[in-house]
């Protein structure tokens, strides 16, 4: 697997990001001041309470959701618009249900106006690296919520995006296969050298694969505090889980959590 | 396979056999042994690690079991439609209503054949109106449809009057049309087109509009324009809706081509319904109905025929061949 470009700079660069949103009767804050740079080959995990606004967050890195006020970057380059140096991962699979999985991947090339050999080569590698073999031509709804996943996750990385987004990707996932989808996830993480940022409620899930874990508050959503994770780069799903360190980590994240829950 | 499994098998075949349950079309294929549960545990699964093999998938259904589906789905409105015409001969050959009212469905086979020749034409002329109808119908609304969901402005400003022109008595400008357009095909096509065009339009709209918001964010970060995003998502998506839009737009393109026949005209199977109402000739009229619903039902097959091809993807299509609506 070719590995991304390393990046001189940050990889993704929030200041002071505020968002309100506005109706007719109340304004809402989403998000409260919140800063954050984030290093090219970091996997930052961001976890909250519902509705904090984590996936506003990571809408304004992808230049989808325009903060009220504050700046954010990109690579090094202001967020203007749309971000087309990133792969991105809902929750929801959002997968084209009309075409196969391998098809559905190709999307990513059409879309762009990828050279077709290379985008079909590419293609091919990540349906191997991730298990999807033998279901290349499987129609959406053929597949299980695993594996839809999988597709959307190829998906996201065939253009080799050098920042990776994901919104609660495995959050729909019953808890076996969400385990799996974190070993391999990381795996992927290791071997393509991405930037990621995951927003998930899931505590095991960020600190096994956080290299820095943000924890942040109720809504208004502000950064709490942001841990860094001591754990080897290469992780193993059972070590990881007996490990004391982990054990720590999420039961401070526990207490962290569980207050900023509490004070709301 | 056990005794048991064995037993249960059987009798489940016996209840199809006897037309019993309605488990026909789920049930396995008469190549896979045992009950159920085998093709439950062929469904894909995530648990195992390692990717199943290719052969677990569940398997497409093939043109023979499409065939027998169909079968399946056709023999009881077949049977409905038997007893009807049952029915109607036995009222109209015991001429328990007067001949010239009812006749029996024999006058009326001897009446199409005897006048085949000039039918056959009249037909034509109302299949060609309603054809190039429900064409220009099909091609204005999705227009509109594309106009509406893309522009906030035509959003505000038409799509309240198209949804309140559904309401206006179309078939009430007939008259103004002929009195505008004379006595030939135009009127009739006009007729047709101001008919089909409305559920065109609202179906249109409702597919265009029911894209999931995730799949328009993604195409964005794809960094797609409007007409890729478009061409690869939108459309596509909203076929579903549109494909039942333009079920219903086919059967309402020839009622407004027989009555913008009715209006004025001097061919098409209007006209000569109105002849044969004039002359009381009972089989002709029997006969010129047929033809009509014969228009109708041919059309609204095509429709059918375009949508298994363009979605056999889509829900409603997958639990083999369906011929509803719905």
């Amino acid at each position: 697997m070719t590995a991304a470009p390393a990046q001189a700079g940050t990889a993704i660069g929030m200041s002071n990001l505020t968002v309100r949103f506005s109706s007719r009767r109340s304004q809402t804050t989403a998000l409260d001041d919140v800063s954050l740079d984030i290093e090219p080959g970091e996997f930052v995990t961001i976890v909250g309470p519902s509705g904090c606004g984590k996936s506003t967050l990571l809408k304004i890195v992808a230049g989808l959701v325009r903060p009220t006020s504050g700046e954010v970057s990109l690579l090094d380059r202001p967020v203007r618009g749309p971000q087309k140096e990133i792969g991105f991962v809902f929750q929801k699979a959002a997968l084209l249900e009309w075409r196969g999985a391998r098809a559905n991947i190709l999307l990513q090339a059409e879309m762009r106006g990828m050279d077709r050999a290379q985008a079909a080569r590419r293609a091919d590698e990540l349906i191997e690296m991730t298990g999807l073999t033998g279901f290349e031509k499987a129609l959406p709804h053929e597949l299980s919520g695993g594996m839809q996943q999988r597709v959307a996750l190829c998906r996201a990385l065939l253009h080799a995006p050098p920042v990776l987004l994901m919104d609660e990707p495995f959050g729909a996932l019953d808890a076996l296969t969400r385990e799996q989808m974190n070993a391999e996830l990381h795996r992927i993480w290791r071997e393509t050298g991405t930037t990621v940022v995951l927003v998930t409620h899931s505590i095991a899930e960020a600190v096994f694969l956080g290299t820095r874990v943000v924890v942040m508050s109720a809504r208004p959503g502000r950064i709490i505090r942001t841990f860094p994770v001591e754990l080897p780069a290469h992780r193993d799903y059972a070590q990881v889980m007996s490990d004391p360190r982990f054990d720590r980590l999420a039961t401070d994240l526990r207490g962290l959590l569980g207050s900023a829950a509490a004070n709301h | 396979m056990t005794e048991n499994a064995l037993g249960t098998a059987g009798q489940q075949a016996a209840t199809e056999a006897a037309g019993g349950d309605r488990t026909a079309t789920s049930s396995p294929p008469p190549g896979s042994a045992g009950g159920p549960a085998p093709v439950d545990s062929a469904q894909p699964s995530t648990v195992g690690g390692p990717p199943p093999d290719a052969g677990g998938r569940p398997p497409r259904p093939t043109l023979g079991r499409r065939a027998l589906a169909l079968a399946d789905s056709l023999w009881r409105p077949a049977l409905v439609l038997a007893a009807f015409f049952a029915a109607w001969w036995f009222v109209a050959a015991r001429e328990y209503v007067p001949n010239y009212l009812v006749p029996t469905p024999g006058q009326v086979w001897t009446t199409m054949t005897d006048q085949w020749s000039e039918l056959a034409r009249h037909t034509m002329v109302t299949l060609y109106e309603t054809v190039l109808g429900f064409v220009l119908a099909a091609a204005l609304g999705l227009a509109a449809a594309v106009a509406i969901a893309y522009s906030r402005t035509l959003d505000k400003a038409l799509y309240p009057i198209v949804l309140f022109a559904q309401v206006i008595p179309k078939i009430a400008i007939a008259p103004l049309l002929v009195v505008w357009f004379g006595l030939g095909l135009t009127p009739k096509i006009i007729l047709a087109v101001l008919i089909a065009f409305f559920p065109v339009v609202i179906s249109g709209v409702a597919g265009l509009r029911s894209t999931d918001p995730e799949l328009l964010d993604l195409a964005a970060t794809m960094g797609a324009g409007p007409w890729r995003t478009f061409r690869k998502i939108r459309f596509p998506n909203a076929l579903p809706h549109l494909m039942a839009g333009l079920k219903v737009a086919v059967t309402l393109a020839v009622v407004g081509a027989v009555v913008g026949e009715f209006v004025g005209a001097s061919e098409g199977l209007g006209y000569v319904l109105l002849l044969a109402n004039g002359n009381l000739d009972a089989p002709l009229l029997f006969a010129d109905l047929i033809l009509m619903s014969a228009i109708g039902i041919v059309l609204f097959v095509l429709v059918e025929i375009a949508e298994a091809l363009l979605i056999p993807w889509h829900a409603s299509r997958r639990a083999g061949v369906s011929l509803t609506t719905s």
